[in-house]
């Protein structure tokens, strides 16, 4: 194999094709994750833009600017396009990107399966988007899609439906890919039990989405078949069961939270050691942590249905489940304090980020342990405080993880230091907005406001016009993220091999130069 | 600034469950047994949050302040230490373990729904609640009330905060009996509904094809207010419940009035009216439960609803349009045979025939509607 190698580069030392071409075909992973980066990029930007559509209908009671039902196709396009569009996508290319340099790789394990994971995902996109010119227009039915409702409507569903089909194919082979890149490709002396956290957060994310994107996908099959073949699974006056459908897509929808949020917890893991000086406290446990995290979320879905009418059993049977998630979770939050305890610490953007990361998601996590508890969650269920709780764990929670990854490894992807006084300006503007934004929700769902209604009684209409005005800042502070990056790939102080201070011992990426030649790692590094 | 005051205060004071007041800041602890343990169990489970924050957010607030590269603090470089681990794992499990044995008693004694006095049955339509005393054959739908059915239109002229209770008012509420223990039955006749009353400390999905129930013993004479708590289309926001806790004798008087207006629905069944009793009658129908859909001008939504103005079936044949308005039609167009009453449906249909330039001039008589 090592001999094979060695004719293949004396053969082909190139560097990328020129022009468009280079990004078509290419099947380099850095290229692959820049694609995938600036995907998500844009959708980040196409679905906040939706959410500010939302949020400017809530900023004062009464109607003042859409219909109620363009409302419930911002709701579901909003949510849709976040998660598959933006988060996902995101942190499939931090993967390409990172996970091959992290472990001595030269390339993803399968490039040209890589390329196709990636161009599926625009046309997805576009399909999706699609809708909106529908007749009927995109669906209304909220990001789960829940029969009979979804089945109401225009000629949107088997376009929606599709689109889901291909983003799932996408990400099926992202995973696949990234699986098999971490177990075949290390270099020799990297044991499992030293491969960088985040490879590890990936790796079980990936197992994740292999077991669970196929019943997704099977689950909104069904749906098209009820609407155009005439089946019955959803369909009560048929035989079917709605609730099936729910049991269905939570079994896909819960391990799908976790998929967007244990990449962050690898990414963070990363940094706060690097920024702290010290070593990661516990990286065992982490790793069986989330190890546990993922084989807990496979059996705590219908912690979402705790209103369906379920049995008693199976009632107590997922709160105990669910509140069993605390624990790993629990000791992940505990290690990393631990690691920032008697270090160094130093607060440059990406620090930043992982610490307002640890601080708010922990937040969403305390909410997250509030509902776990069924009675309680008869209450909470379907409000703002579910909003709020989500968001918590969603955006200070993966996006700021996502930021974070992008101040920290912008410089050795560029080979250039980015602004670090507007790197600054966007986390305090973002991280005060996005609590502005998120926190009053709390208050308006114990106060009893419903969520994915287009309008409200006229007492929760303070806390509604903070949160928009929250919303649009956070919106607008997103602007600078933007033009801090931009600034970045054209150029500025040149960034060394190993950008921050003894960054070195946490991690291969930092003996690489930066940027790091097109093809890495064509000898295996040695791992002591 | 009386605002921020109140929220000062909401902050300090609110978590304690004292006031009143705090509603808009906190759960309500409501007017029933469940209801105020599950308020406690809120609490409960919100203080040992809170006590776990601060000593996490404590430490690290320390070592940020502390252990600065800055101060010139040199790094320590321990990163493990397994009996430090085991303990953060088991006291955890162990406070967990604290929280699940009142959650699982308040679960039982939620479920609980044997022994009822009486029974409610709740369906969910798109978009409005209809209320089914199995006791007493009281049958009625509850909608969202004209006056905010009116401002909440887009581009309404009303200022929403004009309105008293918007949004959370209904023509017909629920009116029950205090101190009884009443057991509810769900169901729904389209899509999924949620219905909730934050007062009475749960709520439940209203499924089509299936029956779930839940049960509620009000301790306290009053109003509740909710609302449809389930994503069920695009008026989704605009079904609110009212619910009306009376005493006994006040509710059995309620009971008597209810059966003598079943009884002029009735006689309406009968009776021929004229021309601009059908439009005037009819127009009030319209609002009450088709502009949501058709738009109070008849126009419709492009795409989604179809017009009344100029619409076939309204400039049609009568029977094909008394056939769609009892039956429905397609996935999006109710069944109206079982909300409306004879006179309501022959209201309506020459109302929608007569109004929005459609002129076919024709009427229809209460007596020649059959329902089921």
């Amino acid at each position: 194999m090592s001999s094979a190698v060695a004719t293949h580069d004396e053969h082909h030392d190139h560097g990328p094709a020129k022009g468009i071409l280079r990004w078509v075909f290419t099947t380099n992973h850095k290229d692959i994750g820049t694609l995938y980066m600036t995907t998500a990029l844009i959708m980040f930007l196409v679905g906040g833009a939706m959410a500010l559509v939302i949020r400017a209908e809530l900023f004062a009671p009464g109607m003042q600017f859409v219909d109620p039902m363009f409302f419930n196709q911002m709701t579901t396009l909003h949510a849709l396009v976040m998660v598959f569009g933006a988060v996902m996508p995101a942190f499939a290319g931090l993967a390409n990107w990172m996970i091959p340099i992290m472990i001595g790789a030269p390339d993803m394990a399968l490039p040209r399966m890589n390329n196709w994971s990636f161009w599926l995902l625009p046309f997805a996109l576009i399909l999706l988007a699609s809708t909106l010119f529908m007749e009927g227009g995109a669906p209304a039915a909220g990001w789960t899609l829940y029969p009979p409702l979804v089945l109401q409507g225009g000629a949107h569903l088997p376009f929606a439906i599709f689109s889901v089909h291909l983003l799932g194919i996408s990400s099926i082979m992202a995973a696949i890919n990234i699986i098999v890149t971490a177990f075949n490709m290390r270099a020799p002396g990297m044991t499992l039990m030293k491969m960088p956290l985040f490879v590890w957060t990936w790796v079980i994310t990936a197992f994740l989405l292999i077991a669970v994107m196929p019943v997704f996908a099977g689950a909104v099959t069904m749906l098209l078949t009820d609407k155009f073949f005439g089946t019955s699974f959803f369909n009560a006056a048929g035989g079917g069961d709605p609730v099936l459908y729910q049991h269905l897509f939570w079994f896909f929808g819960h391990p799908e939270v976790y998929i967007m949020i244990l990449p962050s917890f690898g990414v963070i893991s990363m940094i706060i050691p690097t920024f702290s000086r010290k070593p990661l406290f516990g990286y065992s446990s982490m790793v069986y942590a989330t190890a546990s995290i993922g084989f807990l979320s496979f059996i705590v879905w219908a912690h979402h249905q705790y209103t369906v009418g379920m049995p008693l059993a199976g009632e107590l049977y997922f709160t105990y489940a669910t509140m069993l998630i605390a624990v790993p979770t629990g000791v992940k939050v505990f290690n990393w304090v631990s690691t920032m305890w008697k270090g160094a610490m130093t607060f440059e953007t990406p620090m930043l980020f992982a610490i307002a990361f640890v601080v708010l998601f922990t937040m969403g996590g305390f909410t997250g342990l509030m509902m776990a508890i069924s009675p309680a969650d008869l209450q909470y269920h379907d409000t703002y405080f579910i909003v709020a709780h989500f968001h918590y764990v969603l955006v200070p929670g993966a996006v700021f993880a996502l930021f974070a990854a992008t101040y920290y490894w912008l410089p050795k992807w560029t080979g250039y230091m980015y602004d670090e006084r507007l790197g600054k300006l966007h986390f305090w503007l973002s991280t005060i907005s996005v609590n502005l934004l998120f926190f009053p929700q709390h208050f308006l769902g114990l106060a009893g406001m419903p969520r994915r209604i287009p309008d409200y009684a006229t007492q929760f209409a303070e806390f509604n016009a903070w949160s928009s005005v929250g919303a649009f800042v956070f919106g607008f502070s997103q602007l600078i993220f933007v033009y801090v990056i931009i600034k970045a790939i054209r150029g500025g102080e040149k960034a060394t091999d190993e950008v921050w201070e003894g960054a070195h011992e946490h991690g291969l990426e930092w003996t690489l130069p930066s940027p790091p030649p097109y093809h890495t790692w064509t000898t295996a590094p040695e791992i002591k | 600034m009386k605002k921020i005051r109140r929220l000062l205060a909401g902050f300090g004071l609110g978590a304690w469950g004292a006031a009143h007041a705090d509603y808009a800041l906190n759960m309500t602890p409501g007017v029933t047994e469940v209801s105020r343990d599950i308020y406690d169990l809120h609490m409960l489970i919100l203080w040992i949050c809170v006590v776990i924050g601060v000593g996490v957010y404590g430490l690290m607030i320390y070592s940020i302040m502390h252990h600065r590269k800055s101060k010139g603090v040199v790094p320590a470089q321990f990163h493990e230490n397994t009996k430090l681990e085991i303990v953060w794992t088991v006291i955890p499990f162990l406070i967990l373990l604290g929280m699940a044995i009142p959650a699982t008693s308040v679960m039982v004694k939620a479920y609980d729904t044997s022994g009822a006095d009486m029974t409610v049955k709740v369906t969910g339509y798109q978009w409005k609640w209809r209320y089914e005393y199995l006791d007493e054959g009281i049958d009625f739908f509850s909608t969202l009330d004209a006056k905010s059915n009116e401002a909440r239109q887009l581009g309404a002229s009303i200022n929403p905060t004009s309105v008293p209770n918007y949004l959370l008012d209904v023509d017909n509420p629920l009116v029950v009996p205090v101190n009884k223990k009443i057991r509810f039955l769900f169901t729904g006749a389209d899509v999924i509904h949620s219905w909730w009353v934050p007062a009475l400390g749960w709520k439940k999905d209203t499924i089509p094809g299936f029956v779930t129930d839940a049960w509620a013993k009000i301790e306290k004479p009053g109003t509740y207010r909710g609302q449809c708590a389930e994503l069920c289309g695009r008026d989704h926001g605009f079904m609110p419940i009212v619910v009306i806790a009376k005493t006994n004798e006040e509710y059995k008087q309620w009971v008597a009035e209810q059966k003598a207006k079943a009884e002029v629905v009735k006689a309406e069944a009968t009776k021929t009216f004229s021309m601009d009793e059908l439009m005037a009658k009819g127009q009030e129908v319209y609002n009450a439960n088709c502009a949501g859909c058709h738009q109070p001008n008849g126009e419709g939504i492009p795409g989604t609803f179809p017009p009344i103005k100029g619409s076939p079936v309204a400039t049609g044949s009568m029977d094909e349009h008394l056939n769609v308005v009892l039956k429905g039609k397609g996935d999006m167009m109710p069944a109206f045979e079982d909300s409306l009453n004879p006179a309501d449906v022959a209201a309506v249909v020459t109302y929608q025939r007569n109004a929005f330039g459609n002129n076919k001039g024709d009427m229809v008589q209460p007596s020649e509607i059959k329902l089921q």
